[in-house]
């Protein structure tokens, strides 16, 4: 276990459980409805200064460092 | 009547092989339109089965049907308001979870549906298990598996879908919200239910589940209605932050609880598509194998195109002698010689260059490259105020800023989506190249070709500089947080990449049959007028316009007869070639336009340089401004690109014929 942190924290190659996104309302749905559900493992593929790869669901997406902090993440 | 005719829309989320169905399902009889209002393609097409009209619409790809971008309420609004009698859900079997959460929104909808479970080879290959008939049972849907690429399931698909169509009786299917949810939508419901006109055209339980949600597009149906105001207030009351992601997790529960009887060992894998990503988008590699396979891409593309080019430009050429030595009167032989083939068949010249370069893209597109490009661009691109979803159309501006344009409408937030229209004129289309080849070759003899590539890259410099500044003035604020699926590597079969070739490059043809051919007329008769003037001579209509804007543009070291090409060119740049070609009393043929070119002296290297920066950045063609008009929906933006252009090609070819001329260049 360790502590709650937005996904652009995360190294790259380790996989941790979403735990809370916090977009907007749109972007909240958006998110969850592409599979970023609550509990989903993410793993970061590629980290790059802020624009990451992360794979959710064995699909893979590219998402830049706005979105990348609004997604929390526990348990890595 | 249409009585017999059976409508099928096709469903899924962006990178099913939905497009492969499609193709598989209706071949060569498609026919693309637009969705009525809007600019985004409509797909459709026809196919005879077991001696029953279908008629099939491809439906933009989506991952749910809410309105988060204008793709969703495209979907989604064909579906209500059209009620196709079959939707075909096509599923992508490798990733059974987030598929199946557009299958929920679709049973809400009440409409029809047949899943085709596509890629099922692939799915097959990782050792997944899929019961099928589990699958139908729990959903209540058939399931027909299919292998779009190769056309394998189609038959069975369509055999269900006419099936399925006959069947009368609909069963609704719901997905339970549970308690406090429930009740809520039983109360939304029996209000909604006291207007006649909304329950007969919606699924009264899905308008209220998707009022509960927040969709605005669906507040606006229940505008001037009588329960409108009883509704309003309902839902001020609520705490719909509350709802919107309660129910997306309750659809995704019902899904969770069907998943794990329906498919066995379906679990994610380490794929070379993985091992392919840790090259290509590689710290160090990615940025040198991009540039490298655009480099690839862009000479290839001038190494097929040049002697299919070629043989268009002598076909013209001969058929324009053709027609001058045996036509008579002397009139229609010049207007259909000097004016028609003259100007419309030089557009047809560049035709083999953007076809072949849209192949490219599209071939780089279908294997899943270009998303990654986009990715490995992000990073620039949000230096310069945009992020790596503009990448894509920018790329695409080299070959024809029309569909580039079009292609900006992935991008979700407005200002992000009107910044990347706004520079995409500014990426030197094909149309521009003959401009350049025709000034560098007369004028630059060794350096031409350093001189026509220069002027692509003052074209990007222009559109990364201008993004720069309308970011920092008048459309302020941060790029857009953008997220954008990176589907698996995939062989690109070449049916696809030209289909997908074609649908871009059409429109260039349409371009050239309506207003390049309209342009080449008014020029010919400008050029003629009044008559018995020298064809193209001062004292023709066109001589006069020319020395009326020769004032505006001596500043710059143009006289008259590049004022009146430079006119003309807003038709379409390719016409300020042609109009020279008359203007300079060379016609057709490219030799003789240059030598007396060289012969004039009123042009010469410095101010043929500015003259090619004029062309390059100077208002958007005829065809562009229309798209940019329909795209933006504005006219005040459209004026804006409009006068933007203008302003800067004048203040460029001001610069470089003034400096060129204090270093002595003059």
């Amino acid at each position: 276990m360790c502590k709650v942190m937005p996904l652009i924290m995360v190294p790259e190659g380790k996989e941790c459980r979403i735990s809370d996104i916090h977009g907007g309302r749109g972007l909240t749905r958006h998110l969850t409805e592409m599979g970023f559900t609550y509990h989903a493992p993410v793993k970061v593929l590629r980290s790059e200064k802020g624009s990451l790869i992360v794979a959710v669901n064995g699909c893979k997406y590219a998402l830049s460092k706005g979105i990348a902090m609004k997604i929390m993440v526990g348990e890595c | 009547m249409k009585d017999k005719r059976i409508r099928v829309a096709l469903a899924g989320n962006p990178n099913v092989g939905k497009t492969t169905i499609f193709n598989a399902i209706t071949g060569a009889r498609q026919h693309v339109g637009n969705w009525p209002g809007v600019t985004v393609e409509r797909k459709s097409g026809r196919k005879v089965h077991k001696g029953i009209a279908i008629e099939v619409v491809d439906l933009p790809g989506t991952y749910s049907l809410t309105a988060y971008s204008l793709d969703e309420v495209i979907a989604r609004d064909y579906i209500v308001d059209e009620r196709p009698d079959v939707v075909v859900h096509i599923v992508d079997a490798t990733n059974l979870e987030r598929n199946l959460y557009l299958t929920t929104q679709l049973m809400e909808l009440g409409a029809k549906v047949v899943i085709a479970l596509n890629m099922s080879d692939l799915a097959d290959a990782r050792g997944d298990v899929i019961d099928l008939k589990r699958m139908e049972e729990f959903l209540e849907i058939p399931v027909i598996k299919t292998v779009g690429s190769k056309e394998f399931g189609i038959d069975e698909l369509l055999d269900e879908v006419l099936r399925e169509a006959e069947k009368g009786e609909h069963h609704e299917h719901e997905i339970g919200y549970g308690g406090e949810v429930e009740e809520e939508i039983n109360e939304l419901e029996n209000i909604l239910g006291d207007d006649e006109e909304l329950s007969k055209r919606y699924p009264l339980r899905w308008l209220s589940v998707k009022l509960l949600e927040g969709d605005k597009e669906v507040q606006k149906k229940l505008e001037g209605s009588q329960v409108e105001d009883r509704i309003k207030k309902i839902l001020d009351k609520m705490d719909k932050e509350k709802y919107e992601t309660a129910m997306v997790d309750k659809r995704y529960e019902a899904i969770n609880a069907v998943l794990p009887q329906v498919c066995s060992r379906c679990v994610e894998k380490v794929t070379a598509s993985d091992l392919i990503d840790r090259v290509l988008t590689n710290k160090y590699l990615g940025i040198p194998i991009f540039l490298a396979l655009m480099w690839g891409a862009f000479e290839l593309t001038f190494t097929f195109a040049t002697p299919f080019m070629d043989f268009i430009d002598f076909s013209f050429a001969w058929l324009a002698g053709f027609v001058s030595e045996n036509l008579e009167p002397a009139w229609l032989a010049s207007l259909i010689g000097d004016g028609i083939i003259g100007g419309v068949g030089f557009v047809l010249i560049f035709i083999p260059n953007i076809f072949i370069l849209f192949l490219m893209l599209s071939l780089l597109e279908d294997s899943g490259y270009l998303a990654r490009a986009a990715f490995i661009m992000d990073r620039l691109m949000y230096k310069i105020g945009l992020h790596g979803k503009s990448f894509i159309p920018m790329l695409m501006g080299f070959g024809c800023n029309v569909p580039a344009i079009m292609a900006t409408r992935s991008i979700e937030d407005k200002n992000d989506r009107l910044i990347t229209i706004l520079i995409n004129p500014f990426m030197s289309c094909g149309a521009r190249l003959p401009v350049y080849v025709l000034l560098a070759g007369a004028f630059f003899g060794k350096e031409a070709g350093t001189v026509v590539f220069s002027m692509y890259v003052l074209g990007m410099v222009v559109a990364i500089l201008s993004a720069k500044l309308f970011r920092t003035t008048l459309l302020k604020g941060k790029p857009a947080p953008f997220i954008m699926e990176l589907p698996p590597y995939r062989l690109p079969t070449l049916k696809t990449g030209i289909i997908h070739m074609w649908e871009r490059g059409s429109m260039y043809l349409k371009k050239a049959g309506t207003v390049i051919l309209l342009g080449a007329i008014i020029v010919w008769l400008l050029a003629s007028l009044p008559w018995g003037v020298e064809y193209g001579a001062e004292k023709s209509i066109a001589g006069m316009i020319g020395h009326v804007l020769e004032p505006l543009v001596a500043p710059l070291g143009f006289d008259w007869k590049i004022a009146v090409a430079l006119l003309f060119g807003f038709l379409a740049k390719e016409i300020v070639v042609g109009s020279m070609g008359v203007l300079y009393g060379a016609g057709e043929d490219e030799t003789a336009l240059t030598e007396s070119l060289q012969n004039d002296p009123n042009i010469y290297p410095l101010n043929s340089l500015g003259l090619m920066a004029f062309t390059l950045i100077y208002m958007p063609c005829l065809a562009t401004v229309g798209v940019i008009r329909k795209e933006t929906g504005s006219w005040k933006w459209t004026l804006f690109a409009i006068v933007y252009g203008i302003g800067l090609a004048w203040l460029i070819s001001f610069m470089i014929f003034r400096v060129g001329g204090v270093l002595g260049y003059g």
